[in-house]
């Protein structure tokens, strides 16, 4: 997990800011914990009811946003409990997941993964947010449900750094495996990156195309390369 | 409304079970004994530069002779962290990063983008403006699906096509830059309206194109549809059932290929999509041959809304009258020291969003377009998020071309119809 930049040789006793990044950020306040509300928002679609119905203890909150979106806060534990239900279940058939993100409100406050529900043959939306504290990024994959959730999975996982335990591919998608400033979209990620041009230049060269690409080693390679995290790839010895 | 070759008098040379699997190959079997060689797998790269990924996509390839064992795309060369660079900016400076993402079809990106945002602020547009966004978007899709038409011959092996459709295409081009200035990057949309009125005369140019785009269309269509080698290369190539489309997030022409009638104008209409009449063209067998009829159809289609939006063009105010919103005049601004005043304001300062998220999707050229933004109350957003279709549609690819042939994996990668800029972002 070494992670110091100068891979070429250079003296790995010497503590590096960047060793920092990995690890992603601190909490810098308490998270705010989500507090179960019995105060019931009026919801338009009626899959909401029959989710709290459904699973009564799972369902923190629900709300809705911009006139008719109906928000479900669930609790991350039981998530992928709730989506299999609500993909397999047939009155609610939320056969397309539309879409999997993360938002990072800044300030220590917890990470919100976001799946977008829609049921094709219902005609309905549906918004599934869990909150995750900063210190526990992991939740469950949703991968056994839908296919399509294996790329947007990792890329909230290359961009947030938020584990789906269960992911059978978490790898980085859009950044280069060797990238080790971190999660760009987190709130705490500086607009231009946390290494200097150089460094970042050099890391950008040492990046070898062959790396987890030799036949047979793609599907052996990629567990550890989960377990590596965002930790950068060995640079292979004079490769630059 | 279902596209069948029926239609098309062309007799399904491949034949393919209700399952969509291979049922008989045209390609003769072949029996000679296989000589005593080594069976190791090969690895194949292609690109990032090579014209037929369409853009710097690479997918490392496994073959076993010429026969597709896996493929792993790997992506991120063109990305540029949209989503990062959009939470420093302000709602409005937003938009010129939309038309970067799907260069082939910027005007629908850049009117997703605010019809996501005023939805967010509440914000109900123009009459005048929700009919000129829907010009906008049909000829972008058409423009968009021109592009692929175009390069998808090429990939068959046709090059004639290619220059027609890319004909039409110029046209495109030039009512891009009547309307705003700028050939592909357009930003023509703002919070609230669009950057301009449209120009004098230019929905006559637009109409001039749908009259004139079904010849070709019809030309194009006579060289394709009915080409042996162009059937032959295509159909039951790269098919995908209903169930697992629908599993793989697929949306768009690729989804609707599979039979699945799901076009978010019908499902979730905006903009009075429900008041157009047009139909939402569905293949049966989700290859290749049903991806190029279902588009080829929906070019047609979007030529009808065309023609009905422009009947109905109304006139008046094209930006809402809301100062809080919209900026005052140019010849305002350079006169009236309020109005000046107001103009700086309006610009340091950008417009407030509620502490709210919104998603909205639209039916974008490549598939469901989604946007999902979230505001604190401040000038910028918190988060913007892009639905990309093209990055879900390609994630299928590692299933759709195992056991084809490296050649047809060229023809699966263009039948999906994908743009680099809107999956690396």
């Amino acid at each position: 997990m070494a992670d110091s930049p100068s891979a070429t040789g250079g003296p790995a006793a010497n503590p590096s800011p960047f060793d920092l990044v990995a690890e992603g950020p601190l909490s810098t306040a308490p998270p705010t914990p989500i507090v179960p509300t019995t105060e019931h928002v009026a919801p338009v679609n009626d899959s909401v009811d029959a989710l709290r119905e459904r699973f009564p203890d799972a369902v923190l909150r629900n709300e809705v946003c911009a006139g008719d979106q109906d928000v479900v806060y669930a609790d991350p534990a039981c998530v992928v409990d709730i989506l299999a239900w609500l993909h397999d279940d047939p009155e609610q058939q939320y056969d397309h997941l539309a879409d999997v993100t993360a938002v990072d409100y800044g300030g220590g406050r917890p990470l919100q993964v976001v799946y977008q529900l829609w049921s094709i043959p219902r005609r309905k939306a549906l918004r599934i947010k869990c909150e995750l504290p900063l210190d526990a990024l992991e939740i469950d994959s949703a991968t056994a449900i839908w296919q399509g959730a294996d790329w947007l999975e990792r890329e909230v996982y290359d961009l947030f750094g938020i584990r789906f335990q269960g992911h059978p591919n978490l790898r980085r998608i859009l950044m280069p495996d060797n990238y080790g400033e971190g999660h760009p979209l987190r709130k705490d990620f500086p607009l231009r990156g946390r290494f200097s041009r150089a460094e970042q230049t050099r890391r950008a060269l040492t990046q070898d195309p062959e790396d987890y690409y030799v036949p047979g080693e793609i599907a052996e390679r990629t567990p550890q390369l989960a377990d590596a995290g965002a930790a950068a790839a060995p640079a292979p010895e004079g490769s630059v | 409304m279902a596209v069948s070759t029926a239609e098309y008098a062309v007799a399904r040379n491949p034949e393919m079970g209700p399952d969509g699997a291979l049922v008989a190959s045209p390609v003769e079997p072949f029996d000679a004994p296989e000589p005593e060689l080594g069976s190791e797998t090969m690895l194949v790269n292609v690109g990032p530069q090579h014209p037929a990924t369409h853009g710097v996509l690479r997918l490392v390839v496994e073959l076993d002779g010429e026969t597709v064992v896996t493929v792993t795309p790997r992506l991120g060369y063109l990305h540029s962290s949209f989503e990062k660079l959009g939470e420093y900016r302000t709602w409005n400076q937003v938009v010129p990063l939309t038309d970067r993402m799907d260069y082939l079809a910027p005007l629908i990106y850049n009117c997703a983008y605010v019809m996501a945002v005023e939805k967010l602020m509440g914000i109900e547009v123009t009459d005048r403006c929700r009919v000129a966004r829907v010009v906008c978007m049909e000829m972008d899709r058409i423009f968009s699906h021109l592009l692929w038409l175009g390069t998808w011959s090429i990939d068959v092996g046709a090059f004639t096509p290619f220059l027609y459709a890319f004909q039409q295409r110029e046209k495109v081009y030039k009512l891009h830059e009547a309307l705003t200035g700028a050939r592909i990057t357009t930003s023509a949309t703002r919070i609230g309206g669009m950057m301009a009125d449209l120009p004098e005369g230019w929905t006559k140019g637009v109409r001039e194109f749908a009259d004139n785009l079904p010849a070709t269309l019809d030309e194009i269509d006579g060289l394709l549809t009915c080409n042996a080698i162009h059937v032959g290369r295509t159909q039951g190539i790269g098919a995908i059932s209903a169930e697992e489309a629908v599993n793989y997030g697929l949306t768009g022409a690729n989804l609707r290929a599979s039979g699945v009638s799901y076009d978010v104008r019908k499902d979730r209409p905006y903009y009075d999509y429900e008041n157009y009449d047009f139909e939402v063209p569905v293949g049966c067998h989700g290859d290749c041959y049903d991806r190029y009829l279902v588009r080829m159809e929906e070019m047609r289609q979007s030529i009808r809304i065309l023609h009905q939006a422009l009947d109905k063009l109304p006139d008046g105010p094209m930006d809402v009258e809301d100062p809080r919103i919209t900026l005052p005049s140019k010849t305002d601004c350079m006169s009236d020291m309020e109005s000046m005043i107001h103009h700086f304001k309006l610009i340091t300062e950008g417009i407030p969003a509620p502490a709210e998220d919104c998603w909205f999707s639209i039916e974008g050229s490549k598939g469901e377009l989604g946007m999902y933004v979230v505001g604190d109350g401040g000038p910028k957003p918190v988060r913007w998020r892009i639905r990309p279709p093209s990055f879900v549609n390609l994630s299928a690819i590692p299933k759709l071309a195992e056991g084809h042939l490296m050649a047809d994996l060229i023809v699966i990668n263009a039948s999906l119809d994908i743009v680099l800029g809107e999956i690396d972002r």
